[in-house]
């Protein structure tokens, strides 16, 4: 038993656990239920049902059984691949963005350390930077999947996501730097401990969103870029270039693109409650002292799983209330619009921690 | 070559369109209203589960015919041949026959009507002298997966009616107009002029 105990207690071994709790009961299950609730959801803004037919007798759960059937679908649905394609480079294109996606849970933590033991999979130094180069690493499976298709519209489609990749991968830096100068690390932890201080006594916690409102904005246009979900999804772009990237997919390597694009939706979330609305903290808890450790790490992986539903939510809200950017706007909006923002975002911040030290 | 005609449509300019964001915070409030208001409770949806529910018929709409009975539940149809006579698509076949109780006149043997070849155009009804058939079942649609289903012979026809599982309280009535006096119903009336 005490050597049972003792693998698992090794740092590797213990990672490992951590990864497989985390991507498969938090990350997954979140993206797959997505899946659905987007369908449901948008529904219910444009007054329409939603999906409610897949049954198993009199049972529907309100279309909660459109998962199994969409599962079941997709797994049973024929593989194809295109006359002329990269056979290689196409079969493993879906799995790029689906690793991305997952990749980025690495460094969130989803509740505050007890003892030496964290919530987090792992606490890296360069922390965010680890964040970017995972979500560059984003539009590898769009890329490589529209030139592997041999098909005109895939191409587009990927070649659209670079260039938008590449425009919005500059300001999503710039824009974080002025998180980095407030809390003075990259490190993930120190940021997350940074939003628990309080300002006016213990009346507001210094949250990201109000160190840095216009970072707020910034970053989280940046991300619905890298998403590549609507206003900007002109690398899908559904009205001219039918599906973009992943048009010549079918059954369960389809599925791949939108699990990955589910599951990098809550990622994002995960991310903008990190890094703007205190991480797992629950703001005004340190009042009472008294409180047992058990409840406040329950406490703080619910504050943290809330934040997260709702910034999903606000995202599919997002994605049918905007129309889609023309591909220039998307460009124009970027290069001459969000990146002087975000520079001058980082000199303003500057300035005031000069002032105020 | 004639100058093309092209529409002019002025731009809207400013700061506050440039940044985007209150355009996006007004469209946020229409969604973000009707997302709540459908959450709970699918106030604003129209969508009627059509198999599960229906939507009211009305009474004169033609739908699948049925044939009526007298109050001794014996057919009303006498074997006139007034119906199969006027049918402009010949898909009524009657054969008559002699009833051994006398009180009870000719009678349909065989009744047969192929709804493919129906037109629906409600001749019989007017047609029949006894009221013995009519077009008012509601059926909006039929659906067999083969053709000798769709001849419907005397007993179906006789049988397969229930006035209950036609109607929908739901959507009674709905789109039917409810006057509340003579002057709305028929708004431009003269009315009958006084002798």
């Amino acid at each position: 038993m005490d050597f049972l105990l003792e693998i698992i207690m090794t740092p590797a071994v213990l990672a490992c656990i951590k990864i497989a709790v985390i991507i498969l009961l938090f990350a997954m299950p979140l993206g797959t239920v997505l899946t659905l609730m987007e369908r449901k959801w948008s529904a219910m803004i444009q007054d329409r049902v939603g999906p409610n037919r897949a049954n198993i007798g009199k049972f529907t759960g309100h279309g909660l059984l459109h998962l199994a059937a969409d599962g079941l679908k997709s797994i049973f649905k024929e593989d194809t691949i295109p006359k002329g394609a990269n056979g290689f480079l196409y079969l493993i294109a879906p799995f790029f963005g689906l690793i991305a996606a997952v990749a980025t849970f690495a460094i969130i933590p989803i509740a505050g350390p007890i003892g030496d033991f964290t919530f987090q999979v792992t606490d890296v130094n360069p922390g965010l930077l680890f964040i970017f180069a995972i979500t560059s690493l984003n539009v590898y499976g769009a890329v490589l999947a529209g030139t592997s298709s041999n098909s005109k519209f895939a191409l587009l489609g990927g070649t659209r996501a670079s260039a938008q990749m590449i425009s919005y991968e500059v300001f999503m830096g710039l824009a974080l730097m002025g998180i980095f100068m407030v809390y003075g690390t990259t490190r993930v932890s120190g940021i997350v401990n940074g939003q628990n201080e309080y300002w006016f006594g213990d009346l507001v916690p210094m949250w990201g969103i109000f160190t840095q409102p216009l970072g707020f904005i910034l970053f989280f246009t940046a991300l619905v870029a890298e998403t590549k979900r609507a206003p900007f999804d002109a690398p899908e772009g559904e009205s001219e270039i039918v599906a973009g990237y992943f048009l010549e997919y079918s059954g369960m390597r389809w599925s791949a693109f939108m699990l990955a694009e589910y599951v990098s939706l809550v990622g994002v979330a995960a991310l903008m409650t990190t890094l703007f609305f205190g991480g797992y903290h629950v703001p005004w808890l340190h009042l009472w002292e008294s409180a047992p450790q058990w409840l406040v790490t329950v406490l703080q992986i619910l504050k943290f799983t809330f934040f997260t539903v709702v910034f999903c939510w606000f995202q599919i809200q997002l994605r049918w209330t905007v129309p889609k950017f023309r591909f220039d706007q998307t460009m124009g909006l970027g290069w001459k619009k969000l990146l002087p923002l975000s520079l001058v975002n980082i000199i303003v911040t500057a300035l005031v921690i000069l002032t105020l030290a | 070559m004639m100058e093309l005609k092209v529409k002019r449509v002025e731009r809207v300019d400013g700061v506050k369109e440039a940044i985007f964001l209150p355009a996006i915070f007004n469209g946020l409030r229409l969604t973000v209203k009707h997302f709540w208001r459908n959450l709970f409770g699918a106030r604003d949806v129209v969508t009627i589960n059509y198999p599960e529910e229906k939507r009211h018929v009305s009474p004169r709409w033609r739908g699948r015919h049925r044939l009526t009975r007298l109050d001794n539940g014996f057919l009303s149809c006498v074997a006139c041949y007034m119906c199969e006579t006027v049918c402009p698509s010949k898909c009524i076949h009657i054969e008559a026959g002699e009833h051994p109780d006398l009180s009870v006149e000719k009678y349909p043997v065989v009744f047969d009507i192929d709804e493919l070849r129906c037109v629906f155009c409600g001749l019989c009804v007017e047609a029949c002298p006894k009221d013995a058939i009519r077009m008012d079942t509601g059926v909006v649609s039929m659906a067999y997966t083969s053709r000798q289903t769709f001849d419907f012979t005397r007993d179906l026809l006789r049988d397969n009616y229930d006035p209950k599982v036609h109607s929908n309280p739901k959507y009674e009535d709905q789109d039917l107009p409810k006057p509340d006096n003579q002057s709305e119903a028929l708004p431009h009336s003269q009315g009958i002029p006084a002798a």
